[in-house]
């Protein structure tokens, strides 16, 4: 008798947690992109973070812009600006392939900005920089090499 | 508590072009302090703004971003006095938001 009170307690208790989570995932922000992607995040290879995203089958393109310094002097604060003439752009991936967790970030500009972010990251050393853009449900993809000099000479 | 972000905003035509500099550590996790011991992981996760109430840009980084980041990016439809929003959120879930307006160029 007692144990079928607590088992009952016990699930009106479980609905309970299930409602509150629920509540609490509606008051979040509305987000064009999933939640902060850990798996990316936290994968060690390039293409590793890119299947995590869902774009590992992105195509080179010459349509995507990307200036950052050919050797940086300064590994700390490397400024990036990435411009996509893809046309129909949504989004806009950093990796910086020789990093411990090469991705670096995505910049969703899907909801009325232009296909263009200037960001400052730190690089390792020497390292690709990857860029894919993904326009149309497509996903495109242009790198450019950056050379870090630890000893801050220019050598 | 956190530093407000220093944003400027300035209107090229009908294109905002937004330049943020947010304070903020950006612990990667791998730095040891003083003593030697590993400084843990704190950086800025998600950063979001809107114009006018209506979100514009959305961003998911990592600490491979700088210290005290700056970010620049643009939207398109705005005209001078329009409302930008940015806000901020971090791996220990502490949170900013700051405001401007959008001004004119040359002002």
């Amino acid at each position: 008798m007692h144990d079928t009170r607590r088992t009952v307690l016990k699930a009106i208790w479980a609905i309970g947690v299930l409602a509150s989570a629920a509540g609490a995932g509606l008051l979040s922000p509305v987000r064009a992109f999933a939640a902060w992607n850990k798996g990316a995040f936290e994968a060690k290879s390039t293409i590793d973070a890119m299947k995590a995203l869902g774009v590992a089958n992105a195509e080179d393109s010459k349509a995507i812009e990307i200036r950052a310094p050919e050797i940086a002097e300064n590994g700390a604060v490397v400024p990036i600006d990435i411009t996509s003439n893809v046309p129909g752009t949504t989004a806009i991936a950093v990796f910086i392939e020789k990093n411990p967790f090469p991705y670096a970030g995505s910049f969703d500009v899907s909801q009325g900005a232009v296909p263009y972010v200037h960001l400052r990251v730190k690089i390792g050393e020497s390292s690709p920089v990857r860029v894919v853009v993904t326009a149309g449900g497509k996903h495109y993809m242009s790198a450019k090499e950056v050379k870090v000099t630890i000893g801050g000479c220019g050598g | 508590m956190t530093e407000p972000m220093k944003i400027r905003v300035t209107l090229q035509g009908d294109v905002a072009d937004v330049r943020v500099l947010m304070a903020h550590p950006m612990e990667t996790g791998q730095r040891k302090d003083a003593a030697g011991k590993i400084v843990p992981l704190h950086f800025i996760q998600t950063i979001s703004a809107q114009l006018n109430g209506k979100t514009v840009f959305n961003a998911d980084v990592s600490q491979a971003v700088s210290r005290n980041p700056v970010f620049a990016f643009k939207v398109k439809g705005a005209k001078t006095g329009d409302k930008v929003v940015i806000t901020w959120t971090d791996n220990k879930g502490e949170k900013r938001t700051d405001e401007t307006v959008v001004r004119a160029a040359g002002s």
